[in-house]
């Protein structure tokens, strides 16, 4: 596109083309060439079409009103959109953000002459269970003066709350909302600190071996169809986090719909009032255009940021983060620049490195604390986690959930693998007592896989009860049946007794005449704590299995093995 | 407004470029060849510098040929007259029926809007265990068979369309045999099922190019029904070779491959077509099932495995069986929950012990000695790949759920499954 005066990287851009104006952004500009990408399918754009400069930034709209939202990768409200269009996503076709009618109680928290910064707040509105701030944009500088500030009552995102004087005398009108550009990370904020505190997901794999923190970073790669998605789904239900972002990039429509369908009808129980009160939906799914699909995950973590800055405990899962940067191998193939590995871009490791550097947990101005999680699914060609995006963020992230194929072809679900992921993270079991189950399951691996070389018949009973141990917590506490209600989610404290009991088992002595009675016992165990698992917490039923399960250990037990005096009481 | 230009710049491969101005991206073109004339679409615009793909493919197309401009898009006739008729891959009638021009529709169009999709609830019963048990098979689902050349795909395809129900059947071909278009055109004409079934066929025997066309006329007519409240299932056989058209296509152009050669946005072409499997709320669906032969045998492979990133789940045929690993739909769980309710528990547990089964058989042909529970095992194995693998199995749902607990009640003691003592005590047969 050839242009004459200024033009900005970045800028958003409309082609005027066969009666449509269609959204683009400026990617390259070299001398009077700018190289735009547009939003939309390109069919029809013809040499010669104008094009009209905006002046501004690819940039969110920032409000009450957020909430609830299910948007497209631009922040177009989608079921605005099916109103006015109906089946299909027509072309150039841009809704506000925000609804523009709807009156907000408004409650001011600053006077005239108080003197405030940016991301401060100013006052406040109610939405949905949370105080929703209203805070000085964050693009403003230095110190400002309240020049004027209106009194509680009802306004519309769009009525003027406040005016502002900043330190060179220059007036600001403040509305409940204002924009900011996707991919400048949000920091008005004091400082950041250590994510130290555990994001309790009701997973047991996760919260008590592969923690994930409060502000931290993880990622789930896997095959196609081992599970990725699902697992998302599942925390972004059961997460203890105030809001949950549900990044769909790129993936398929369908499981949008199970989200947005489902999400209203169910209930949160901390709050008690529908989950989708507490969800956002950035949408651009596969058949989307793809350019709208590199800004999705910029419009989402903008908007994290946004309620984070009002001391809010933010969840972003963005699935899938390899989409995302195939978008921009789109991108860059288009530009013709110099490709690396895998024809990705040169600078892919510092794009995913930047995104994941914009989760934290942070003390802001005010002395609240707010945070960030990120957790995003990588979807390795071939299922091969030696590709550049799994590697790439494998580098930056806090944790690293891997599915298995072999786990999910074998239907233990989460088919996370338990001795390959990792995390730095800490979790609600004290370490000593994790690492003990992690190294019977280390070693019964171990044993398993010499069985395989030596047969059954050259093991010995010791490896082989070992074994067995090793195949129980397996089945009775990394599995997890995510779709039976008790099973689905576990509180930590029902995690805590469940490992405490379990633990009871696994460090104990036990007296077998052979193998074929060790495993007839363990079956025995594995279907009390099957049946226990799904049984409500300190139910009459799940008090009678615990004692069942006591019973049958009590029967075999003949002391405790001696590496594991001192963890079990 | 059609513009005429004589004057061909260059031509390689199956693209073209000529010097025109005023033209549109994605614009249909006619070559007039002095063998014949082809379409050809606009992929590249530079300055006035227009670059076409021939449907006909490059060879034969002289500098001096005509490029005629058409003014707008490929687009395809719509209506009831559709059914029952036979076209090639860019939609000219393959039957000596009548060419038909009225209402034209689009092809490529829209995405629909995520907002206005419902939840998928409607099972598509088979008659086949492994996909009524294991894997339901559900209305609106996108899924494809990975197979290899030789395995019984198409007769699969064409035995799942005679048994759902569904209004209207749209088979497109890619590259497809004769033979196998002849057996497509035999069965369903023997089962009853012609006069509502469209056939955009493209045979092994066209220009490659043209395959490319074909997903996209198919899909557009199957979504036009669709909105007129038409269930439809769309079979595309074979996948793999309207990639591979793709990646010519890419070579031509000298794009950056990502991966053995494909061009890097082989997921986003793909998901374009796939994600047009839909149900439209108060309207019909499309169903999608596709062929994706996997060169190789290889499901690593550029194209088997972005198909697996995109659809819902995937058959493995191998061997003439479905296999129960690595086979998946990811819809099942839409309807197993309202089927029955040791439905959802045998799925997991069968295919538990399965695997396990699998593990004996390795030791066994290790030469180690068979536990008690080895033997079981050895017993189950084969029982099971018997009474449920085997393709010539046709039963509904709840006679092979039966069939299920037998083998599990010859085979084991109930704690040995895995199962709910609940689950146990409604169903479990005593021995026979
Ligand atoms: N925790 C689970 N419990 C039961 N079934 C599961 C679980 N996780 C996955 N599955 C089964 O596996 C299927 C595929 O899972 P999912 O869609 O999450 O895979 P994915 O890793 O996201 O694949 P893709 O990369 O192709 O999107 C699900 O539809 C479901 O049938
Ligand atoms: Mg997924």
């Amino acid at each position: 596109m050839e242009f004459t005066g200024e033009a900005t990287m970045n800028e958003v851009c409309y082609i005027h083309s066969q009666g449509k104006k269609l959204k683009s952004e400026i990617i390259r500009i070299k001398g009077n060439v700018a190289d735009l990408q547009v939003f939309e399918m390109t069919t029809g754009i013809g040499v010669g079409d104008d094009v009209e400069f905006t002046g501004e930034l690819l940039s969110v709209e920032l409000g009450p009103g957020l909430l609830g939202q299910v948007y497209d990768g631009l922040q177009n409200p989608l079921p605005k959109l099916a109103e006015q269009c109906g089946f299909f996503l027509d072309r150039g076709v841009y809704l506000s953000a925000l609804d523009e009618i709807k009156k907000w109680d408004f409650t001011p928290s600053v006077k005239v002459g108080d003197k405030v910064e940016a991301g401060e707040k100013i006052g406040f509105v109610k939405e949905g269970i949370f105080d929703h701030w209203i805070m000085v944009p964050f693009q403003l500088e230095g110190v400002l003066t309240v020049k004027s500030i209106v009194k509680a009552g009802s306004y519309t995102v769009n009525d003027t709350v406040a005016e502002l004087e900043d330190e060179k005398g220059e007036r600001h009108t403040l509305t409940m909302k204002f924009n900011w550009p996707v991919k400048r990370a949000i920091n008005c904020y004091a400082e950041r600190l250590k994510p130290s505190e555990t994001l309790i997901t009701k997973l047991r794999i996760i919260d008590t071996f592969i923690p994930v923190a409060k502000g931290g970073t993880y990622c789930i790669p896997g095959p196609f169809g081992a599970g990725k998605t699902v697992l998302q789904q599942v925390t972004s239900r059961h997460a203890e986090v105030d809001i949950v972002i549900i990044a769909a990039c790129g993936e398929r429509a369908g499981e949008v719909v199970e989200t947005l369908k489902e999400f209203p009808e169910l209930i949160d129980p901390k709050t008690g009032r529908s989950l989708m009160e507490r969800t956002i939906i950035i949408c651009n799914t596969s058949s989307m255009p793809v350019a709208a699909r590199e800004a999705s995950v910029y419009t989402a973590v903008s908007i994290a940021e946004y309620y984070r800055q009002m001391g809010l405990h933010v969840l972003l899962l963005a699935d899938s983060t390899s989409r995302w940067c195939q978008a921009m191998r789109e991108m860059s193939g288009r530009l013709e620049e110099i490709p690396g590995e895998e024809a990705f871009p040169a600078y892919l490791e510092s794009l995913i490195a930047a995104f994941y550097e914009r989760a934290g947990i942070v003390r802001l101005k005010s002395g609240d604390i707010g945070s960030v999680t990120i957790g995003g699914t990588v979807s390795p060609a071939g299922g091969n986690f030696e590709e550049p995006v799994t590697q790439a963020t494998l580098k930056v992230v806090g944790a690293f959930h891997g599915l298995s194929q072999q786990r999910a072809d074998a239907r233990k679900y989460p088919a996370i693998h338990p001795l390959e992921s990792w995390s730095k993270y800490t979790g609600i079991i004290d370490k000593e007592k994790t690492e003990y189950g992690r190294a019977i399951l280390f070693k019964g691996d171990e044993v398993g896989q010499m069985m395989k070389v030596v047969g059954e018949e050259g093991t010995s009973l010791e490896d082989y009860i070992i074994y067995l141990k090793s195949e129980l917590l397996d089945f009775v506490y990394l599995q997890q049946n995510s779709f039976d209600p008790v099973d689905a989610a576990v509180t930590p404290e029902r995690q805590r007794h469940v490992y405490d009991l379990l633990l009871q088992v696994l460090t104990a002595k036990l007296d077998f005449a052979g193998k074929e009675e060790a495993r007839n016992w363990f079956n025995r165990m594995r279907q009390n704590f099957l049946d226990y698992n799904g049984k409500e917490w300190k139910s009459d039923e799940f008090n009678k299995l615990e004692e069942a399960i006591s019973q049958l250990l009590a029967e075999k037990k003949i002391g405790v093995e001696a590496n594991a005096e001192g963890i079990v009481g | 407004m059609q513009k005429v230009y004589s004057k061909i710049e260059s031509i390689s491969g199956n693209v073209i470029t000529v010097t025109a101005t005023g033209v549109r991206y994605k614009e249909l073109a006619v070559v007039e060849t002095r063998y014949g004339s082809s379409l050809a679409e606009v992929i590249r615009l530079r300055g006035d510098e227009v670059a076409l793909q021939v449907f006909n493919g490059g060879r034969g197309v002289s500098t001096g040929d005509e490029v005629r401009f058409m003014g707008e898009p490929m687009k395809v006739s719509f209506s009831d007259n559709l059914l029952g008729r036979i076209f090639d891959g860019s939609g000219r009638p393959r039957d000596g029926g009548p060419e038909l021009t009225d209402t034209m529709i689009e092809i490529g169009g829209p995405s629909v809007n995520p907002a206005k999709r419902i939840m998928p609830r409607n099972m598509v019963r088979t008659g086949i265990p492994m996909i009524d048990v294991f894997n339901t098979l559900v209305e609106s689902q996108k899924l494809p068979i990975f197979s290899v050349s030789g395995e019984p795909y198409n007769e699969l395809l064409a035995r799942i369309a005679l048994q759902a129900e569904v209004d209207i059947i749209i088979l497109g071909g890619m590259g497809l045999k004769y033979d196998d278009y002849l057996f497509f055109k035999e069965t369903l004409e023997t089962g009853g099922v012609l006069s509502r079934t469209v056939f955009f066929v493209h045979t092994a025997a066209d220009p490659v190019v043209e395959s490319l066309l074909v997903p996209d006329i198919a899909l557009a007519v199957a979504e036009n029904f669709a909105i007129h409240g038409r269930r439809v299932l769309v079979l595309l056989t074979d996948m793999t070779n309207f990639a591979d058209a793709m990646k010519e296509i890419a070579i031509t152009m000298e794009q950056v491959p990502s991966n053995r050669g494909y061009p890097g946005d082989l997921y986003t072409q793909l998901a374009s077509r796939y994600e047009k499997a839909v149900d439209f709320e108060g309207a019909g669906s499309i169903t999608i099932l596709g062929v994706t032969t996997m060169p190789g045998d290889d499901v690593t492979h550029p194209v088997p495995d972005n198909t697996g990133y995109i659809t819902e789940g995937q058959f493995y045929l191998r061997n003439g069986r479905i296999e129960p690993f690595g086979s998946l739909s990811r819809l099942k769980q839409q309807v197993n929950d309202k089927t029955r309710p040791d439905h959802r528990a045998i799925m997991d547990g069968m295919i538990k012990l399965y695997a396990a089964y699998k593990e004996s058989l390795e030791k066994k042909s290790m030469g180690f000695r068979m536990s008690e529970w080895d033997e079981k095992l050895l017993t189950y194995g084969e029982m099971f790949e018997r009474e449920m693998m085997d393709l010539s199995v046709n039963i509904p749902l709840e006679e092979a759920l039966d069939k299920c607990w037998e083998i599990l009640a010859t085979c084991f003691e109930p704690e040995e499954t895995g199962l709910k003592t609940e689950l146990i005590a409604q169903y479990w047969k005593n021995k026979v």
